[in-house]
């Protein structure tokens, strides 16, 4: 019982994790200052909700178990995040169409786990879900903006748009742990959120003047714990103090 | 991540602050969030809860938002404050009932505002100032409302970036939260 929701909750945290990683990347790197600290600000709301996340997880699972060696000290495969949040910061139209894909599903997520019967959960999806709408509206409009711009913007936005539409339906995918936690009235059954939000994030795509992709082939794995090469460098990156220093503290 | 005060809890607020002698009161008030010094963490409604259990003053402490780096700063500030008064004080963190800018008292909007932050308007001007451009936001130098937003994210998660058309001063807003 507490192994499954241990996992549930990895699988709903570790997409922020990574996610906030990758928005990490572009501290002092925004194409300029006010997006640079957009992203970042996004970056550190999804660190946050991380923590509450993984320090609960840490208490279900005892054996000295902490937030940081659960961030930090798990190997690739352990990890349960989607294969979208890893994709990489290939140009700025990438890093936002990988957020608003991201922050449409992670919205109606959250909306959902607030009526979970884990206190503690619907605690830090009350919480999160405020600053996410906050999250959904950026990328959203930079959608608008980027997509309905120029004819450069316009083809940028439409090129990540078809490269990463492939990692949507994982979203909608479930696992045993899912599936088990959705029984006990605890998880989210992501399932029914799945067309609600391609009518949302075809709207706004409309729009924006980007044509949806017509694909019927999607890739999955991620919350298997089977994810693209990206994944492997970026922890990488991130583990490197705790893995050449081990048990450091800040 | 430290683990420092970061006890997780779904939240069964204690009792608030009624029963606590006004030291202890006036040791709180006197704490401010490290990013904006003005502001007192009681007007900012961060402290939820104090309680005496066992000859220790249980404080419950709530983050204006999820990532917030100054909530440990204010845990520790809030020990060593007590401490230096003769009290031992444990902090927790609590989430539910989510904090909402509501919580900022008018103490805390004067204080804010004095500082050079607008303080939070009400969830519908604030999504018509964050949205759709409209002239709502009353500069904090010359009291003028025709500003526009630079940015919808600030240099903290909870502020907003603005300017000022008439006097051209930068300045911050205090999104609204609810």
């Amino acid at each position: 019982m507490k192994e499954n929701q241990y996992k549930y909750i990895l699988l709903v945290a570790d997409n922020s994790l990574i996610l906030a990683q990758r928005l990490g990347e572009l501290c002092g790197h925004g194409p300029n200052l006010e997006t640079d600290i957009a992203l970042t600000n996004i970056s550190l709301d999804l660190f946050g909700q991380v923590r509450s996340y993984y320090q609960y997880a840490a208490k279900l699972m005892g054996n000295n178990a902490t937030e940081d060696s659960i961030a930090f000290l798990r190997k690739e495969h352990e990890y349960r995040n989607v294969l979208l949040v890893e994709q990489p910061n290939t140009d700025f139209a990438y890093t936002i169409v990988r957020q608003f894909l991201f922050d449409m599903y992670h919205l109606l997520f959250l909306q959902e786990l607030q009526k979970s019967k884990d206190l503690t959960l619907s605690a830090i999806a009350a919480k999160s879900v405020k600053e996410v709408s906050y999250h959904r509206r950026f990328s959203s409009d930079w959608i608008k903006r980027l997509g309905d711009g120029t004819e450069e913007s316009n083809r940028r936005v439409q090129n990540a748009v078809d490269d990463l539409w492939v990692y949507t339906d994982e979203l909608f995918h479930q696992t045993e742990d899912d599936i088990a936690m959705v029984k006990e009235g605890i998880g989210v059954d992501v399932t029914k959120l799945k067309n609600t939000y391609y009518e949302q994030v075809k709207s706004i795509l409309e729009e924006a003047a980007i044509a949806i992709p017509e694909t019927a082939y999607f890739q999955k794995g991620g919350k298997h714990g089977i994810h693209t090469e990206h994944l492997g460098y970026l922890l990488n990156d991130m583990q490197f103090m705790q893995r050449t220093y081990p048990n450091m503290e800040w | 991540m430290t683990e420092n005060n970061n006890i997780l809890s779904s939240g069964k607020s204690a009792s608030p602050l009624g029963q606590l002698d006004s030291t202890v009161l006036s040791i709180l008030q006197s704490i401010s969030d490290p990013e904006i010094p003005v502001l007192s963490i009681m007007d900012m409604g961060v402290v939820r809860s104090a309680v005496v259990e066992n000859g220790m003053i249980k404080v419950q402490i709530t983050p204006t938002y999820s990532g917030c780096p100054a909530m440990d700063v204010i845990g520790d500030d809030i020990k060593s404050a007590l401490k230096k008064a003769g009290y031992t004080a444990d902090v927790e963190l609590v989430l539910s009932p989510a904090w909402t800018s509501d919580m900022i008292n008018e103490e805390g909007r004067k204080a804010l505002e004095k500082y050079g932050i607008a303080p939070p308007l009400d969830v519908i001007s604030d999504k018509k100032a964050l949205l759709g451009n409209e002239k709502i936001v009353k500069c904090t130098n010359c009291g003028s409302t025709n500003t526009k937003l630079v940015s919808q994210f600030g240099s903290t998660a909870c502020k907003a970036q603005f300017q000022c058309n008439d006097c051209l001063e930068p300045f911050e807003y205090f999104k609204c939260l609810k």
